[in-house]
């Protein structure tokens, strides 16, 4: 029945692992056309799934069995929570009348996953299912997209049940707004219209709303600059002329001074998360503020807003640029282009030890890989320096885990997106201590035979903490040491996938260019300057003008 | 200051849970809370006292309505509104201040519901003030124990809020 209602919506793939309590649900697979890719931990396939919904916008399914299987979700549902991704997720749960007896292998997953789900369910009758599948896709996948969990008894797999299955449904408490309010709309044109230094601060919610062509058009007719958030990566060309970086913590100087200058921020699809406007009493005293999300909450939760605009993203700019002029922004975009100038992105210290910079293998991966391609990255310096100095084209192509932060992520990520898009070249960016939390996937990776390159940043710290024991605990390196690390390349052979090893600029080249060419997972194990810091830096809480521009370049 | 926001939420299983969840989990302060059927089946009505600015009310409201169980939200505070708390009080009685304590809670139109040899339970219906004045005359006695049904309220004149 579970299977009927996933061939009804469309699900090519479902990632998973099985147990006891999914046993039947797993007996059914068996002889489906369905695609199962069997991961080695649950925390990969929610990870897996997420990566394959950031790349095909459709939801991500997931299966696990009860107790241990799905707490291991959990990680994995709030980084998909965080991020809205849609993610339908079914787990097994003992059998009814077992329920509340800490019975063996049972845990209260709708209870534990409340808080990181958009709705959760717990099945008590296989007459449910129909609906409650149909609703979950539903929910999955409209308005803010998020996770949504179903938690189905072992019992009631067995129990038969009508199946009818519609794919639309109505929910009394549920009715997103997808169109902009025409009066907010235009007073928005009004205000684009009569600036003159306006800023297009975009995110997340470009790529999940597909409002990439509708920034396009607002920007390059008004002739008006873009910076985009870590999530928003890709939904402005990244080598365009308008487009100035990532702004916040480790932004570019020009993203941050044009926010704070600004008379006008269009921000769209955006949160205002902390690692973006740093003390929130001076962010952008400057500017008026228009605000478009689809989620009414997030308007004004953070930052006061001047024109809030509840709607689609796409839908609300696509308004806008009915009523467009080109834009009159000559001198503003002349003193930007003299920040750009005076602050280009720093490349690396030019330290005594001389060793391979990691900023230098980013370009090299960028450079080399062309544009056909898929980055996914882990968390730490790693992941800034990809977000800094991978030049990201098309939305859906830079995988990361922004609202969360989660260690571990890059790697399923990576080969959720090389199924969701085989014809794309698709690159891992993982740190040494990030790979690690992960590592067991490239069974996975192997036993699938998928052309991957898990690019290893290897500094031998967990970095980005150190880092910050470097400047705020008086280079006190508490516990970030990651000696004792294995050999990376004779681990990657251990799976049976390739293994190369860079230590110089050169070598960094050739290993790239050698991958390229290579079949199946091949990993890259780039040996980089152990103390490298990551700048520009913002420190938490202060002023995102107030920088600390760091490194020779 | 204090705001009564009424809450129509679907009675599922859980409904309750994601409501006090999202309270706890957002860092807003419950002051009390009443739970109870309304005219459509299916249908059940929160009352939920909260502290907080003008913009912390706008947030809970917001993120109450994008819990799926929720129907509707509204801030009743900002509207004309009968408000109403029911508060049973057990207190020390003995047979010479029995009578005392009668003439207490008949100025404050309560009702005597339960006597026993050293103890009244009186109940009291009215608002924040009143439960607060007549606690403070009964203390004098010996409060035993209380319980509060916790605000419940309506708003004034036809206009009701919609459950669909
Ligand atoms: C699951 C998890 N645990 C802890 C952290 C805190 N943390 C953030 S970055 C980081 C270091 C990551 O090290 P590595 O993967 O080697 O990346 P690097 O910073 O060295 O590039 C840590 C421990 C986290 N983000 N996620
Ligand atoms: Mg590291």
């Amino acid at each position: 029945m579970i299977l009927s209602a996933l061939h009804k919506e469309g699900v090519e793939i479902i990632f998973g692992f099985p147990g006891g309590a999914v046993l039947p649900l797993y007996d059914a697979l068996y002889d489906d056309p369905i695609r199962h890719l069997l991961v080695r931990h649950e925390q990969a396939a929610v990870h897996a799934a997420d990566g394959y919904a950031r790349v095909t916008g459709k939801p991500g399914v997931v299966f696990a069995t009860s107790g241990p299987g799905a707490t291991n979700l959990v990680t994995g549902i709030a980084n998909a929570y965080m991020d809205s991704v849609p993610l339908v997720l079914i787990t097994g749960q003992v059998a009814k009348s077992f329920i509340g007896t800490d019975a063996f292998q049972e845990a209260d997953i709708t209870g534990i996953t409340i808080p990181v789900t958009k709705h959760n369910y717990l099945i008590k009758d296989a007459a449910e299912l129909p609906g409650v599948l149909s609703e979950a896709f539903y929910i999955a996948s409209s308005g803010r997209r998020g996770p949504v969990l179903i938690d189905v008894p072992k019992d009631v797999f067995d129990q038969e049940a009508p199946f009818e299955y519609d794919v639309h449904c109505e929910i009394p408490g549920y009715k997103p707004t997808y169109e902009g309010h025409a009066g907010q709309v235009s007073r928005a044109v009004k205000a684009i219209r009569s600036s003159k230094k306006p800023v297009i601060f975009g995110g997340g919610g470009l790529i999940r709303s597909e409002a990439s062509g509708a920034l396009r058009e607002l920007a390059d007719t008004a002739r008006i600059p873009v910076v985009l958030s870590l999530m928003g990566l890709g939904a402005y060309p990244g080598d365009s002329e308008l487009f100035l970086g990532m702004p916040g913590m480790h932004g570019s100087v020009t993203a941050n001074y044009a926010l704070t200058e600004a008379d006008l921020i269009i921000a769209s699809g955006v949160r205002f998360d902390d690692r973006v406007t740093g003390k929130l009493e001076s962010f952008a005293q400057n500017a008026k503020i228009i605000h478009i999300d689809i989620d009414p909450a997030e308007i004004g939760k953070n930052v006061a807003i001047d024109i809030p605009i509840v709607g689609d993203v796409r839908m609300v700019l696509e308004e806008i640029n009915r009523k467009l002029r080109p834009g009159e922004t000559a001198a503003w975009l002349k003193q930007i282009s003299a920040w750009q100038q005076q602050f280009p992105m720093p490349t690396g210290s030019l330290s005594a030890n001389g060793g391979l910079k990691p900023q230098f293998v980013i370009r090299e991966l960028s450079r080399l890989s062309g544009e056909n391609t898929i980055v996914s990255t882990d968390v730490g310096q790693h992941q800034m320096w990809s977000a800094q100095h991978f030049i990201v084209r098309e939305p859906g192509t830079f995988l990361t885990s922004g609202g969360l932060g989660t260690m571990g992520y890059g790697f399923p990520a990576a080969i959720g997106a090389k199924l969701a898009a085989p014809d794309k070249r698709v690159i891992c960016i993982s740190g040494d201590g990030s790979f690690q939390m992960n590592i067991q996937e490239l069974a996975t990776a192997v036993h699938n035979d998928l052309d991957l390159t898990i690019a290893l940043i290897n500094n031998q710290y967990l970095g980005m903490v150190r880092q910050w024991q470097d400047i705020f605990f008086d280079k006190r390196y508490s516990y970030t040491s990651m000696k004792g690390s294995p050999d990376f390349v004779r681990v990657a052979e251990a799976y049976g996938a390739k293994g190369l090893r860079a230590s110089t600029s050169e070598e960094a080249t050739a290993a790239i260019e050698q991958a390229m060419q290579l079949k199946g997972p091949v990993l890259i194990d780039f040996v980089v300057d152990p103390e490298e810091n990551v700048y520009p830096m913002v420190a938490p809480n202060h002023p995102i003008n107030d920088i600390i521009i760091g490194g020779e370049q | 200051m204090k705001h009564v926001l009424a809450i129509l939420v679907e009675n599922k299983p859980g409904a309750l849970t994601r409501v006090s969840g999202l309270f706890s989990r957002r860092g807003f302060n419950i002051e009390n809370i009443a739970v109870g059927e309304t005219v459509t089946p299916g249908i059940a009505r929160m009352t939920i006292t909260v502290e907080g600015s003008e913009a912390l009310i706008e947030q809970v409201a917001k993120q109450l309505h994008k819990l799926i169980n929720v129907i509707r939200v509204s801030n009743l505070s900002a509207e004309p509104a009968v408000m109403r708390e029911l508060m049973l009080i057990k207190v020390r009685a003995e047979i010479g201040n029995r009578s005392d304590i009668q003439q207490i809670v008949e100025t404050f139109r309560g009702k005597v519901v339960d006597v026993s040899p050293n103890s009244m339970v009186i109940e009291v219906t009215g608002n924040e003030e009143k439960m607060e004045a007549i606690k403070l005359l009964l203390q004098h006695y010996g409060i035993m124990e209380i319980v509060r049904t916790g605000k419940i309220a309506l708003l004034r004149g036809s206009k009701v809020l919609r459950d669909y």
